[in-house]
């Protein structure tokens, strides 16, 4: 089967000329369709870096990436918006909107998609906040929900348009223990209901359990990979 | 949804209401500061109107098809020319009737102060009116009367309370030009702010009140041509017969010629200053607001553009924004400016009106106060990059 991720010889450097910094170094990476990766290593070490490579958010320099079919090296503003729809985003910060309620935040994520109605819309914008649990909360703007329960809005617009892949950036850092874990098995059961895979970047121990591979990146570099005995499932 | 016999798709709010809604605080800042633009604009206008719209009343009123000037005025009464040529141009085959027209300035000493002032006197033959005003030809038989004249009711109050004096049945007479006139009646034309008022006079009473020497200058010749006449023939004929210091003119140039000397005037060049001014305030206000909205939401609109949204799109709606504050904020600028403008007419006499085409002329700049500050706003939000969110 075709990996979702195929990363080859990518090189990323910020700055320009004598200036010039490499952060991400050789770069070699693939990804099977199914699978949940955790990427891990310290601050500093091009994790992010490398998340916003592969979400199309910023163009690459160097090297071959190849995400759900599409060649990012050299593409253009057009295929990595449209590449960007295709993928859902969970952020560090929640980044819901202000203005909007919890099922209009949601459903922001489905107005890009013209073939779906209203009704249809909306219908599965309510689903999705069911199966993450605030099916009570709907009309709730973010200002009056919980930390956890607005990472939970943001899980939802993620996997409202059911995208093939799931890049994800320390979603459980503003959390408490207990929600930071609820969240993280939410979306492992959600992404097998719908076959997506997941790319997590996280420091918090508490959660490398669920990854079925476990990448440690140093100084720009994928240094070692572990593979949990039992990922639990 | 369904709004009467007709169904909507249900759609989405659109997401620039829901941020201008959501911050009420600022959506009020902002269509406040909107209205205060848009009563300087009007202000500004309504004032220009105030001074420029009596401006052509008198050319307007004037019943003819072709009108003989001197050929350097800049404006009904400015020159004179030969009564003779108009005898000429009456002998114009295709020309009906030629008649005189008297437009001058004459001292005016108001009947109830004692105090002198100026007046302007319209004089013409009785027998050949050349006003399309009822009021005049229906008067003819006052006015063929010795030191007599028709006074415009709608002059400024500085001429003298005649209406009111008339209405209670009083005799009055005035002091014109050194002589003694009689009020015989009036009609109702209008004055502007350069003119206090007008009285109408028969010529002989003019030749009485200016001497020989002027009533032989014409400030104007009113021709009226055979219906069967070519306008354009006769007018090169006349051209051929008269002596190039006089121009024939049609009604719109005469009109047009009026006009275009009193927006020259530095009066209607520091309104249009101050329309601009106005203008400014405007967009000025705007920016700040969308502005700060696009910098307060930097983040939501990398999130935006994160999950899929084009820049087209996130720019749509600062400038959907732009556009609901323009025509929300238009609308309590319009109601105000409507109370002040009658508080203006009834301040001033002169009527201040809201004219259509100044509505539809401020609700445009406002549109385009709108959009063009937008467009400065939105630099903004093509810096707000997605990777700086993730």
């Amino acid at each position: 089967m075709e990996p979702v991720v195929n990363i080859q010889g990518l090189h990323h450097a910020f700055g320009k000329g004598q200036l010039s910094k490499p952060v991400l170094l050789d770069i070699n990476l693939a990804i099977q369709p199914g699978e949940i990766v955790i990427l891990t290593g310290p601050s500093g070490s091009g994790k992010t870096t490398l998340l916003s490579l592969m979400g199309g958010l910023r163009s690459a320099q160097q090297g071959s990436l190849r995400i759900l079919d599409q060649e990012l090296l050299g593409a253009t503003k057009r295929q990595l918006v449209d590449l960007r729809s295709r993928i859902g985003y969970i952020f560090q910060a929640h980044n819901l909107l202000d203005c909007l309620t919890a099922q209009e935040n949601v459903r922001m994520a489905l107005r890009l998609r013209p073939s779906l109605s209203y009704d249809e819309r909306t219908q599965l914008s309510t689903a999705m906040l069911d199966a993450v649990g605030l099916g009570h909360r709907i009309n709730y703007r973010p200002e009056n929900l919980s930390g956890g329960q607005k990472q939970r809005v943001a899980i939802a617009r993620a996997l409202v348009t059911q995208p093939q892949l799931i890049l994800a950036d320390e979603p459980t850092a503003a959390l408490d223990s207990q929600s930071g874990r609820d969240v993280v098995q939410l979306m492992q059961r959600l992404a097998q209901e719908q076959r997506c895979t997941i790319l997590l970047v996280t420091h918090d121990n508490r959660i490398l359990d669920i990854a079925h591979r476990i990448i440690h990146m140093e100084d720009g570099r994928l240094i070692r990979t572990e593979r949990p005995a039992v990922a639990a499932v | 949804m369904v709004f009467g016999k007709f169904p909507l798709p249900r759609q989405e709010k659109p997401l620039a209401w829901s941020q201008l809604s959501h911050q009420r605080v600022r959506l009020l800042v902002a269509l406040s500061g909107i209205s205060f633009a848009n009563i300087l604009i009007f202000m500004q206008l309504g004032f220009q109107s105030a001074m420029f719209s009596g401006t052509t009343n008198v050319p307007a009123s004037l019943d003819g098809d072709v009108f003989l000037v001197n050929e350097k005025a800049q404006f009904l009464g400015n020159e004179t020319f030969d009564k003779a040529q108009l005898y000429r141009a009456a002998a114009v085959s295709g020309v009906a009737t030629a008649r005189p027209f008297y437009y001058n300035s004459a001292s005016w000493v108001n009947p109830d102060t004692g105090k002198t002032t100026n007046v302007t006197v319209i004089a013409m033959n009785p027998a050949q009116p050349v006003m399309s005003l009822p009021a005049i030809t229906d008067q003819r038989s006052v006015l063929e009367q010795s030191d007599r004249l028709l006074f415009d009711r709608k002059s400024l109050p500085s001429l003298g309370a005649i209406p009111e004096q008339l209405a209670a049945g009083q005799d009055v007479s005035i002091d014109v030009q050194g002589r003694k006139l009689w009020v015989g009646g009036t009609f109702s034309l209008g004055s502007n702010i350069f003119k206090r008022g007008h009285v109408v006079i028969s010529d002989v009473n003019y030749l009485r009140l200016f001497g020989a020497e002027q009533a032989n200058q014409l400030h104007a010749g009113v021709l009226k041509l055979d219906p069967t006449a070519s306008g354009s023939a006769v007018m090169a004929e006349l051209e051929r017969t008269l002596p190039e210091e006089i121009s024939a003119l049609s009604k719109a140039e005469l009109i047009a010629l009026e006009e275009s000397y009193w927006a020259k005037e530095p009066a209607g060049i520091i309104f249009d200053f101050g329309t601009i001014m106005g203008f400014v305030v405007g967009v000025v206000i705007v920016y700040q607001v969308l502005y700060s909205d696009v910098n307060d939401h930097l983040s939501e609109y990398a999130t935006l553009k994160a999950i899929g949204y084009s820049d087209g799109q996130l720019l749509l709606v600062v400038f959907q924004e732009a556009v609901i504050l323009a025509v929300l904020g238009f609308m309590p600028g319009i109601l105000c400016s409507l109370g002040l403008y009658s508080l203006l007419s009834n301040l001033t006499g002169v009527a201040v009106l809201m004219r259509l085409g100044v509505g539809l002329q401020v609700f445009s700049m406002t549109l385009v106060m709108g959009v063009l500050s937008a467009a400065i706003a939105v630099r903004k939000l093509q810096a707000a990059d997605p990777a700086d969110v993730f």
